[in-house]
Formats: C-alpha cells, structure tokens, sequence
C-alpha cells in the first residue's frame, strides 16, 4: 500500500509553516556541527547549510519507517497523525536517528567549513537562523508554503546583512540561486556551492591520494545548475584519477533520492540500478549531494564505497581531526 | 472521455504549464529512469485535450517523477518538462488534496 500523499504532504507543508522546517530537527542536531571551527556569527559572507546534511540522518531514519509503512499497509495512521503533528512536533518520534550516524553526517559539514578555512576564504555562518530552502515543499508542489517560506528566509538573510552565500549542496544551491529570484522580489545574494568556491582557490596539499574511482554527478548539479567541472577538477588535485560512468555529467542518472518519501520501494530501485551503472567502473564511488549519497549507500553491497567528495578532499588536504 | 475546457486555464495560473511544442517523438520515455510509460509526453497530451479526469487519475505517477530533468535536457523540442509536472503536482495539491493553505 503506498505512503498517503496527501497526509504526507499536509505533514510537510505543516511544518514548514509553523517550524520553518520540513523536517524540524531541534538546535542542537542544526548547529552542533559548528562546535570548536570558531566560524564568525553573520557577516556579508556566509556558509549556508539549509540544515540539508544535519537533517539527512532524519530523512533516512524516516525513511525507513515509511518503508515499513508501505510494505505493511497500515498507512491509515497517517491522517491522525497529521492532526496531532499541527500540535505537537511528531518528527522525532518518526525520524528518530542516532548520535553516530549524526556525527558522520556532522563530520562532513566541518569538513567543508574548514576546507574553506584552509583555503583562505572568509566567511560567517548564520546558526540557528540558517533555515532550510524549502526544496522539498517547491518539488512537490506546495507552493503557497514554498513562497511564504522563501520570503520569510529572505527578511533573515537580509535582517542579518547577508550578501553572498556559500552552499554546501546542489539542493539549496539550486533554491538559492535560481527558484528564490523567481518567486522572492528583490531576491539579489550571489549564491555560489562551496565546490565552486574551492576550486578556485589553491589547498595546501598534505598527501596526494593516488587512487581512482568514480564519480556520481548530482541531477541538480549537473542538469539544473551546470557544476560539473569543479568536482572534477578538485578531485584531480587531490591525486583522485576518475573513471567516468557511462551515464555521465548531464547525462546523470539519479540516485532515486526525490522518491524516498512517498515512495520508498521505487527510490531503493533506482538507486540499486545506479550502484550497479557504477560499481561497472569502480568499486569507490564519490557523491556530492548528501541525499545521493545516503540513498546509494543505503543501496551498496559490502564492496562498494560510497563517499561524499569532502571526504577525499579533506584526507588530501586536511590534518585530521584529533 | 470528458473534456473540462477550464482544467488548462486553472493549470496557468499555477504555474507555466507549457507543452504544446511537443512532437510525440518518445524520447522523454525512453531516457525516464523510472520507465514511466505515461510520463511524460502521453499525460501532457491528456492535459493538453482537457482529459482532467484522466489526469487527476494519474496523481501518483505524477508524484512518483523524480524531477532528475533526463528527459528535459534530452528534449528536441526543449519543453520545460520538470516544471510541467510541478505545475501538475500544484494542481492536484490544489484542486484534489486541499492542500492549498499558505
């Protein structure tokens, strides 16, 4: 039986209104990552997260229990539970996640944020007024929420003098830079990923990694916002030789991620069909969007390491973390 | 089957629902990795003819599209096919859920 969408999407729409968040995860599990990097409150330049990697063990926490859901049909609670969610905030109880799996997600956030340390770029980080994009609600159609959302995240961005905004991933890059001037008047940050932004600066190199793999275009990356070659010329810089897939830069074939909500059976297909297009090339596989990277994790056998692009480059150019 | 003449006018005024440069060709369905049979070039020429009950039928294929935007970037004709099915999904969350509220 599948998910509900109407109870699913009413949730979703919820509490994006009433918690600026699809998935509202609490200060802590938003801002924790930032402990000991000493990132500057505000400024004209900011590191903007959208809370996309700090909610991804949520997502994936709910994922699952939807997918138990939809296997077991008993998908009628969800229609109650909509009405007690404009109560109460049911998020954690649905997408309970552990404080390992929030570390790795975590981990890759200080990664970035001191990737750009290293490479000299000043930057700000906004903490709990670092709001999610609202990427999910604009998908899937919600767009008077979408709109209220965006120009409430608009009157922060501008409150906090905000000028140019560094993302860390393809979905809130792609909100930012190209669906907010549309539907936000007067819309005017230069939104850049942080990927662009390294890749024009010079990491102080600490090994040269001398490995291949492969690399995962993100669609939104790749078809929405034209970063292709950034990833790819970090990645050589970092001593990585990439072997490209068949389905390859704009001909990317997607990880299943968009499906995990409504319908989870169909997303874990997908990214099973995409692990294999890429395990024929490489048994390391590099992501650069956090949900590409948990749906196709999730969906790799034993042998196939599947990493998020931070990972290499901050083996390559970073000390470790004590 | 049924033709409702306003079901396109309510669409526009959601979003811009574009597709009448569609030539049928296929390539949109060859390229879905999702091997959407309907999607998208048949549902569009429903919407096109005003067939909204078949449409609104269709709700959870509508939904199951995952906006990867293979097909768009592959269309000769270059129809914005992503944003004809957000255009859909604001439709059915108007129109059918009730899910309109800012």
């Amino acid at each position: 039986m599948p998910v509900p969408i109407q109870s699913t999407l009413g949730m979703l729409g919820d509490n994006l209104k009433k918690r600026h968040s699809a998935l509202p995860i609490g200060r802590k599990a938003a801002i924790g990552w930032t402990r000991g990097l000493d990132i500057p409150r505000g400024g004209e330049t900011v590191l903007y997260t959208g809370q996309m990697w700090q909610m991804v063990p949520a997502i994936n926490a709910m994922a699952g229990r939807l997918a138990k859901y939809e296997k077991s049909g008993s998908t009628r609670l969800f229609g109650f539970a909509r009405s007690m969610n404009k109560l109460v905030n049911l998020t954690p109880f649905l997408a309970r996640s552990t404080p390992a799996e929030r570390k790795a997600f975590d981990d890759r956030l200080r990664n970035i944020a001191r990737l750009l340390q290293a490479a000299g770029v000043k930057f700000g980080y906004l903490y709990e007024k670092d709001l999610y994009s609202g990427a999910l609600a604009y998908d899937e159609g919600l767009d008077e929420n979408f709109s209220a959302h965006a120009r409430y995240v608009y009157g922060v961005l501008k409150e906090a003098g905000v000028k140019r905004l560094i993302t860390v991933d393809p979905h809130t890059t792609n909100m930012l830079r190209s669906v907010y001037p549309k539907h936000v008047p007067g819309f005017d940050f230069e939104v850049r990923s942080y990927l662009e932004v390294l890749a024009e600066h010079t990491l102080p190199t600490r090994k040269s990694l001398d490995r291949s793999a492969t690399i995962h275009d993100s669609c939104v990356y790749a078809r929405y916002e034209g970063v292709l070659e950034p990833p790819r010329k970090l990645l050589a810089g970092s001593g990585v030789a990439l072997a490209e897939p068949e389905l390859s830069g704009k001909l990317t074939f997607c990880c299943g991620g968009p499906l995990e909500t409504l319908f989870p059976s169909k997303s874990h297909e997908i990214a099973t069909k995409r692990v294999e297009q890429l395990k024929a090339v490489s048994p390391k596989v590099i992501t650069a969007c956090p949900l590409c990277l948990a749906n196709l994790s999730r969906a790799a056998p034993a042998d196939v390491d599947v990493k998020d692009i931070s990972d290499y480059l901050a083996e390559a150019h970073l000390p470790a973390e004590a | 089957m049924k033709v409702d003449s306003g079901f396109l006018h309510t669409l526009h005024l959601g979003g811009e629902f574009d597709a009448n440069l569609c030539m049928n060709c296929g390539t949109c369905t060859a390229l879905c990795p999702l091997g959407i049979e309907l999607m998208p070039r048949k549902l569009f020429r429903r919407v096109l003819l005003g067939d909204k009950e078949s449409v609104v039928g269709q709700s959870e294929t509508i939904f199951s599209c995952l906006l990867c935007r293979m097909c768009e970037s592959n269309c000769p004709a270059g129809i914005h096919i992503a944003e004809n099915v957000r255009s859909l999904r604001t439709y059915l969350n108007h129109e059918v859920y009730g899910l309109a509220e800012a």
